[in-house]
């Protein structure tokens, strides 16, 4: 029931709502509880309210960490 | 989908499981608590690529199997009042109270509708409004700020047949009254990744200080949970218990303050009853007095046929990881998804639901 998927802002209004894109599918979201999202931000989505920004550098660095890791489990294995 | 598929990677998979093999020196047995782990963990096989010491045990994560029949009832009760019309999320529809399910309910011309938010309840409550409007809150810190922001939104709107039945519940009690009931040994938690993203990590330190049991914060991707087991294990191997997030993607530390302050200008904590494990003090959401007007339970004095459980249905066990779905004498055979007799079945996060799909592996 906890599923909060990364969607895509691609738009926001000043009254809190605006529209993210999720795997082509375009919907509207109330930002009331992640009002500092900006167009083009990745945020989790739960139960038609943004909940949090998808922090990006921090994805990416869990994958190079994750690669090292693989890499160093081959050479080992 | 981005951020989504690299986390699928069966390269990194394997490695993480080759990793895992390596440290794992003794029987350890690691509990998620989150449906969606419960699930991720069953569709993606992950229980085959753990070597044999590393035992994954599901506990009360699916907010929907840990709602009581008491409450289901009560529920059904309300949308039985004259005019009334409940909703609620779809998860919760099949689910049997002790009589009936809501889709039974609804069925027997009780006006039932199924939403995605629950600003869709608000948007049906300003639609109908001679009608009274009840939504059946359920859920975990994730789901209660969108409700509690429902509420300051109908407020906001002025709208007076707008309520809520509130049974959401607070993931870390459930944890504590698992520790306390010493039933089943846990050496590590993967703790609810998007419970997370609301809490951050503080509420879960009390586990490692108290009880000295390691607590990882995973994503629900295949790779993410590998590292999460990873993570604890390493932790277990030196002896260490601390927090520690691994989808730092989406928790941070501090969690979502502004999510937390919505839940808690709306509601305020209150001793809630779980399915399997009892009343747990502190451990739900009721309306705050300020927001007593949009409390359904206040403004409908209902009274539910007294509860009954389900003959031969032990998902109060399964719940609290003490036992397994095939020790159930009527998994598989008098409860199945078909015609389910417990909550862990019909949910789609529940574990026996999960076995029954995908088997033990």
């Amino acid at each position: 029931m906890c599923l909060a998927v990364p969607a895509r802002v691609i738009e926001m209004r000043d009254d809190l709502l605006g529209l993210v894109e999720l795997g082509g599918v375009v919907r509207e979201v109330s930002f009331m509880l992640l009002p500092d999202a900006r167009v083009g931000d990745y945020v989790l989505l739960h139960a038609g309210y943004a909940l949090q920004k998808m922090d990006t550098a921090e994805a990416e660095e869990t994958l190079r960490l994750l690669v090292e890791m693989v890499e160093a489990a081959g050479t080992e294995g | 989908m981005r951020y989504v598929q690299e986390f699928r990677d069966r390269a990194a998979a394997q490695g993480l499981a080759l990793a895992i093999g390596r440290i794992a020196s003794r029987p350890v047995n690691l509990m998620e608590v989150c449906g969606t782990h419960t699930v991720s963990i069953f569709r993606h096989g992950i229980r085959g690529l753990l070597p044999p010491p590393v035992a994954m045990l599901s506990g009360p994560g699916c907010p929907v199997c840990v709602t009581t029949n008491a409450d289901i009832d009560k529920a059904i009760a309300l949308a039985q009042q004259p005019g009334v019309i409940l909703a609620t999320f779809g998860d919760m529809m099949k689910v049997p109270g002790s009589y009936q399910s809501l889709q039974q309910a609804k069925a027997d011309r009780c006006d039932v509708r199924v939403v995605y938010s629950p600003r869709d309840a608000v948007r049906l409550a300003a639609a109908n409004g001679q009608r009274p409007l009840i939504f059946f809150a359920v859920g975990f810190e994730t789901t209660a700020p969108t409700i509690a922001a429902s509420v300051l939104e109908a407020e906001r709107l002025g709208l007076a047949n707008f309520y809520v039945f509130s049974v959401h519940k607070l993931v870390p009690p459930a944890m504590r009254a698992l520790l306390d009931s010493g039933e089943v040994r846990i050496d590590g938690f993967i703790c609810p990744g998007h419970v997370s993203v609301v809490i951050g990590s503080q509420p879960y330190e009390f586990i490692a200080r108290e009880y000295g049991v390691p607590c990882v914060i995973s994503g629900f991707e295949p790779v993410d949970i590998l590292q999460g087991v990873e993570m604890l294990l390493r932790q277990i191997a030196v002896g260490r218990a601390e927090v520690e997030i691994q989808y730092s993607r989406g928790v941070r530390p501090e969690g979502n303050p502004l999510a937390r302050k919505a839940m808690y200008r709306v509601f305020q904590e209150a001793d809630a009853g779980w399915r399997g494990l009892g009343v747990i003090p502190g451990s739900g959401l009721k309306l705050r007095p300020e927001y007593a007007r949009f409390d359904a339970e206040a403004a409908f004095a209902v009274r539910p046929p007294p509860t009954k459980e389900h003959k031969g249905c032990i998902c109060g066990e399964i719940l609290r990881g003490v036992k397994t779905p095939p020790e159930c004498p009527i998994f598989g055979s008098g409860c199945t998804p078909e015609s389910p007799v417990g909550p862990c079945m019909v949910s789609s996060e529940g574990t026996c639901a999960g076995w029954y799909q995908y088997g033990s592996r």
